[in-house]
């Protein structure tokens, strides 16, 4: 017989976990008695939604989910960020939740929260345990849940009483879950409609999402594309899935996007979504999709065929299977003239890399940064201005775009980069935000010394909510309201005083020697540099 | 157009508020919704009517797929369904007409269930129309409190829907 608790950390083990992300507190104490005696390396967050953005960035960069621990009540509230981001990116994840005892559920006690049911419209799946002998299932089916078809987050909440039960266990070799069977393989007849009206296209085109990654088939479109000398776009989710110096990569669309990318969307008559949902960010003005374009929509997720474009040509199942079968069935294709076309709009698009006066030009030096970071370097951009200078200034090679695509969660950066350094201690791995996001997170620069996870953090600083300062100068006559910073702390000081490394840049002059600086450094560095407040996000 | 899906779910806590909470947030219409186990005690089958355009409905199919708990859901047209809902009229009557209720009432095919001086409970299970018609009958006289079950339905001639 061993309690719960400790099956909790056997179900752990057995699913391969190596690390943690959470914050104790008293209804989840006798899983932390037991999580002690494990070999399970515990990461101890500053607050909990952290845990769950760690998590999350562990998870996308090991393809496993990543776990996060709290407890009841504020423990729990706290992390509902963290799941409902993991959500809108399909971020594999297991959250385990403390709770009361389970005789006074229901009563309104101390630090009792319905987590369950707040999370239920931004989760995939969760479970309340009430009976201790379900845990080894329910922790078999959360794993499997997470992490097949449609990745997501699954939350876990166990009463405290529960936690301590003594039980028989063994940890299930199977799942069974008779009413969950994500779909594989796509249907052999959509495939062929696919390639027959791929063959007959004049201007195709392939926009890459998240799903890509999902699938873990970066590969399979890197194949599909050489194969048939289809261009590729890509959504924010999407970035980093082929590399920056291929030729037939044209970009990332939408809102934010770069002109070539939204030039091929918008002209181009067949347009093959590859695990994209394709958001308002993305396609806008979805009309104009679904009623000028024949749409090859390959997706695990059959309620995202028909959600926000109509699909002609609708394929389920893996994408990674999918492109596959695909390449397969294609002969060597060529459409010389639209990529000719392309390129044009490629080579004369500039991309505004000028000196600035009294401050850093942020995407000069993103640039700079994509020149000097190793091949292999992990980007964690934030949410604003920043994360779009650094999807659209950053060459990938070999790394990875790591954001909050779908929720724009602020904060996100640092905590995700954190998990993301721990899940590939061998990459460089940078977090990019601005003084807004950053404040949001900068408790975790604790939890970076504590543990001594050495991340790289550029704070990109114009004591103002930037991205919200341009919209309200555009669409809201100027009105700037509540967006200016002031108050900030110096963040050099800041750093210092966790005893982090860092360094203050304020022009352009400085640029080369502050990377520098920042990629030497051989623990965690944060650099914070000046920028103009009217830098504009394009 | 009207849709009513039957859907097959887990018997366990939460599981309606999952699926009724999934109509909330995404904005579907629900029109009724009636839940009962089924010949298996492990397994429950929510019957929802929605009228809505057929994009939304198909939305409305794959959502309530996506959730765990459902095991299978089968959606269908009006004129594939035999379909029945249970509705309850406690009508105000008089001695003058008392008599003509109780006619009425069994021409459409209701019971009485329960009588009073001014009262008379009505019992009618039928379709949707046929009660609507039957309430319409009854409004004259003054309804005093009226409730229905919701829709349930199986599909007509030999097809089953199970878990298998």
């Amino acid at each position: 017989m061993i309690s719960v608790s400790q099956a909790i950390v056997t179900c752990l083990e057995r699913e391969g976990v190596q690390v943690v992300f959470g914050y104790p507190g008293a209804a989840i104490c006798p899983f932390y008695d037991a999580l002690s005696q494990s070999d399970i390396r515990h990461i101890l967050v500053r607050t909990e939604q952290n845990a769950g953005h760690a998590a999350n960035g562990y998870a996308r960069m090991t393809g496993k989910p990543g776990v996060c621990v709290v407890t009841s009540g504020p423990g729990a509230t706290n992390l509902i960020t963290g799941i409902s981001t993991a959500y809108m990116d399909s971020i594999p994840m297991v959250a385990i939740t403390g709770q009361v005892s389970s005789e006074l559920l229901g009563r309104d006690v101390f630090q009792e929260v319905d987590i369950t049911g707040s999370v239920e419209p931004f989760i995939k799946h969760s479970y309340l345990v009430k009976d201790p002998s379900q845990i080894g299932r329910i922790f078999k089916e959360a794993f499997y849940i997470a992490g097949t078809g449609r990745p997501g987050p699954v939350l876990i909440d166990i009463p405290v009483d529960i936690q301590k039960t003594m039980i028989d266990f063994s940890y299930p070799k199977d799942v069974h879950i008779r009413s969950y069977k994500p779909s594989t393989k796509g249907h052999v007849g959509q495939i062929r409609k696919a390639a027959e009206v791929i063959r007959k296209a004049k201007r195709p085109l392939i926009c890459a999402g998240g799903g890509v990654f999902g699938a873990k088939a970066t590969e399979e479109l890197l194949a599909f594309s050489k194969k048939t000398r289809l261009p590729v776009v890509h959504t924010m989710m999407g970035i980093s899935a082929v590399p920056a110096d291929y030729p037939l990569d044209y970009g990332m669309i939408g809102m934010h996007g770069v002109k070539p990318a939204n030039y091929a969307i918008g002209h181009a008559d067949v347009l093959i979504l590859v695990g994209s949902r394709v958001g308002d960010r993305s396609v806008p003005n979805p009309d104009s999709i679904s009623n000028k374009k024949t749409v090859i929509h390959i997706d695990i997720d059959p309620a995202e065929i028909g959600k926000n474009v109509e699909a002609t040509i609708p394929v389920v199942g893996d994408v990674k299977l999918i492109l596959k079968q695909l390449t397969d069935e294609m002969k060597e294709t060529d459409f010389g003239r639209w990529i000719d076309e392309l390129n044009e709009v490629k080579v004369t698009t500039q991309y505004d890399l000028s000196d600035r006066q009294n401050a850093v030009n942020p995407k000069l030096l993103v640039h700079k940064l994509s020149e000097k970071a190793e091949k292999r370097s992990v980007l964690v951009a934030d949410v604003g201005q920043n994360q779009i200078w650094a999807a659209n200034g950053f060459a990938f090679q070999e790394g990875r775009f790591l954001t909050s695509g779908g929720m724009g969660t602020m904060g996100y950066s640092v905590p995700a980069a954190m998990g993301a350094k721990l899940a590939s201690p061998d990459r460089e791995v940078i977090a990019i935000c601005g003084d807004g996001s950053f404040q949001m997170s900068s408790m975790e620069l604790a939890t970076i010394c504590q543990h001594q996870i050495p991340i790289k953090i550029i704070v990109m600083c114009n004591n103002r909510l930037g991205m919200v300062r341009e919209l309200q100068a555009k669409q809201y006559d100027n009105n700037l309201a509540a967006v200016f910073l002031d108050g900030s702390p110096d963040f050099v000081k800041l750093a210092e005083a966790y005893r982090i490394p860092a360094m203050r840049i304020d022009s352009d002059g400085e640029i080369d020697r502050a990377i520098d600086a920042l990629l030497q450094a051989k623990g965690q560095f944060l650099l914070q540099v000046t920028v103009d407040p009217l830098e504009s996000t394009l | 157009m009207k849709h009513t899906i039957s859907v097959l779910v887990e018997n366990h806590p939460g599981v309606l508020s999952r699926v009724s909470g999934l109509f909330a947030r995404r904005g579907f219409n629900i029109e009724s919704l009636a839940v009962g186990t089924t010949a298996q005690p492990d397994v429950s089958c929510i019957t929802i009517v929605v009228d809505d355009k057929e994009n939304v409905v198909e939305q409305i199919n794959k959502q309530l797929n996506k959730l765990i708990d459902v095991i299978k859901l089968k959606d269908f047209t009006p004129d594939e369904i035999v379909s029945r809902e249970l509705m309850l009229i406690k009508v105000n009557s008089t001695s003058q007409t008392r008599g003509e209720i109780a006619e009425l009432a069994k021409i459409a095919g209701a019971k009485i269930a329960d009588i009073t001086r001014n009262s008379i409970t009505l019992e009618c299970c039928d379709t949707t129309d046929r009660l609507e018609n039957l309430l319409d009958l009854c409004r004259p006289y003054g309804l005093k409190q009226v409730i229905r079950t919701g829709t349930i339905a199986l599909e007509k001639g030999n097809e089953q829907l199970t878990i298998d």
